[in-house]
């Protein structure tokens, strides 16, 4: 099956919903990360929703893939992702980052379906390496998915557990850099330019996949891709626009980790609302 | 008392023991395992070692992974490295995630000896033991590191145990009882108590002899973990002989010193004196001459107890 032949129509409605429940949760708490969420939608949706192999009722399968979310501070995204696909009621949304909730200002293991606790960056894909080597050892059939901001890739850190992935040959591992081009003070390539960011992978002896990050068929057509490529670990760089789907937000650096207020977060439903209808 | 062995020595035949009777043991290097004792294992069990380079981070991340999956993760390298480079590594990965890791660095104090002050690290006990869920050993001699090696393997969760690259006096037998946070009286007194860790529970011993022949009787309580600290052996040792000395191959800031003052201050005040390091790197030297320079002998203990003695209430 070609992706083409996907209906992508549920995952684009899921989208919606999605950027509609980040928007309302970072702005009930009055701080959070919407920038950051906004644009990795379309790849959790892609990996929850289509690619991993996950029971949400039995969130410690010791079978499931392995999501982990190194770029911690996008908890919006990976909470309200979590609470569709059904590891806990979304209800909890209501208490995003408030005192005494299980959901925490950065993604914490405590919560269903979170397999690591981050928030400090460049962390994950380390962690990500222990896990496959460990499905490995074990003689288990199972793929570990490693989400990475792009800013977050500035860490050393980063290119120590590169190093090791592709030692290693874990052909079983999947970083995915979510690509928006902007950090918390400006554009990447301002601040420390990340590119040729395709060749540094490819240098480091990994598959690298270029992907648009907000488009369904490209995503999971990376991601079967990196089902089938052997003996050396896959990245896909996924093209994402920071603040994706709210005109106002799109791009700009000062939604990196700022709430709306409730005339922003009013316009932006609104736009959600038009681009639904328009579906 | 007069064999000398490194506590490395321990480890390293421990871990491989462990390896025999349990397969979710995995060991994990920084380039190190010749020096840390971890090679043993690599030896015994090639497909469960993994060499990651000198990427102390890296280390410390991948066992955590490993941890998640079920695997008890022993993480090797130099004391100094893994705890300052990948600190932010044992904070979040380890601690935070109460993931099960065991940290096991050799080449702690200035008994490191002739490489200098960048490798020997003195700071280690105050930075592993302020982070919740850690828990902080640092063996005496290699009888009680086999022991401490076995028993952490035992306890889920995070651990940090420090061993010497310097052969240490031999002051246990091999069938001695040992627990992780249970202080061990070497020898009763009821003068003043030297409370003491790593290889200068044998410079407390020392010390104690000298003493008794001057008449002073002190009691030498081994305290080899120091978090969870045996807080009630501290407030017995504070009632029953009402002066402190603590000794250690740490910086005095944050270190054993510190975990008993705090004790002290809140449940049994009594006065204290502190043998360590004193805000200063470590040099240059062999061990001997350093562990004289930095003041960290038994007569620099004998000297400390004089003091205290004198501050008794």
């Amino acid at each position: 099956m070609t992706t083409k032949n996907i209906d992508v129509t549920e995952l684009k409605k899921m989208a919606l919903t999605m950027r509609k429940e980040i928007l309302e949760a970072v702005h009930r708490a009055k701080c959070g990360h919407p920038g950051g969420s906004l644009s990795a939608v379309e790849i959790l949706i892609s990996l929850y929703g289509h690619k991993m192999n996950h029971r949400p009722q039995q969130p410690d399968w010791e079978d499931r893939d392995r999501l982990v979310i190194s770029k911690g501070h996008c908890s919006p995204v990976a909470y309200v992702a979590l609470a569709n696909y059904g590891y806990f009621p979304k209800d909890e949304l209501l208490r995003y980052r408030m005192y005494g909730s299980m959901l925490q200002g950065h993604v914490q293991a405590k919560v269903p379906g979170v397999e690591f606790s981050t928030g400090s960056l460049g962390h994950g894909l380390s962690v990500a390496n222990g896990m496959a080597l460990g499905a490995r050892l074990l003689g288990k059939d199972l793929n570990v998915f490693c989400l990475l901001g792009d800013g977050e890739i500035q860490e050393g850190s980063v290119w120590e557990a590169a190093m090791s992935a592709a030692h290693h040959k874990l052909d079983h591992l999947c970083a995915i850099v979510d690509y928006n081009k902007v950090q918390e003070n400006g554009p990447t390539n301002e601040i420390k330019n990340l590119e040729p960011l395709g060749s540094k992978w490819d240098s480091f002896g990994w598959n690298v996949i270029e992907a648009d990050g907000h488009d369904f068929h490209d995503l999971i057509g990376a991601l079967d891709s990196f089902i089938s490529t052997k003996g050396r670990p896959t990245v896909i760089i996924a093209h994402t626009v920071k603040g994706k789907g709210i005109s106002f937000m799109e791009g700009n650096f000062r939604w990196h980790g700022k709430a709306p207020n409730d005339q922003e977060l009013k316009l932006a439903l609104a736009e959600i609302e038009m681009a639904s209808q328009q579906s | 008392m007069n064999e000398k062995v490194p506590t490395r020595d321990g480890f390293g035949k421990a871990v491989v023991e462990l390896g025999k009777k349990d397969k979710r043991v995995v060991v994990l290097s920084g380039d190190l395992e010749d020096a840390t004792r971890a090679e043993y294992f690599k030896f015994e069990f090639p497909e469960r070692f993994f060499n990651l380079g000198i990427t102390e981070q890296d280390v410390i991340g991948t066992a955590s992974g490993f941890a998640k999956m079920g695997f008890i993760p022993f993480a090797c390298s130099f004391a100094v490295f893994m705890t300052n480079r990948a600190y932010d590594m044992i904070r979040l990965d380890v601690c935070y995630n109460e993931t099960n890791v065991k940290v096991v660095c050799s080449h702690g104090g200035v008994t490191v000896g002739e490489d200098g002050a960048s490798a020997q690290c003195l700071e280690d006990f105050a930075i592993m033991r302020v982070l919740p869920n850690m828990r902080v050993v640092c063996p005496a001699d290699v009888h009680e590191t086999v022991k401490a090696t076995e028993q952490m393997a035992l306890i889920d969760g995070p651990f940090y145990m420090r061993t010497s690259r310097a052969p240490v006096a031999v002051i246990s037998k091999e069938s001695d009882p040992f627990e992780i946070g249970k202080a061990k009286l070497m020898k009763d007194g009821d003068d003043v108590t030297i409370i003491a860790c790593g290889i200068m529970v044998a410079e407390a011993l020392s010390a104690a002899d000298i003493l008794e022949k001057g008449g002073i009787k002190a009691r030498v309580v081994n305290m080899h973990t120091i978090k969870p600290l045996d807080e009630a052996a501290v407030v017995r040792a504070a009632r029953e002989t009402g002066a402190i000395v603590t000794a250690e191959e740490h910086q005095l800031f944050g270190g054993l010193g510190s975990a008993v003052a705090e004790v002290l201050a809140q449940r049994c005040p009594v006065a204290q004196e502190m043998i360590a390091v004193k805000d200063s790197f470590g040099q240059t030297g062999s061990p001997q001459q350093l562990m004289k320079h930095y003041h960290l002998t038994a007569a620099d203990i004998v000297e400390a107890v004089g003091r205290v003695m004198k501050r008794k209430i």
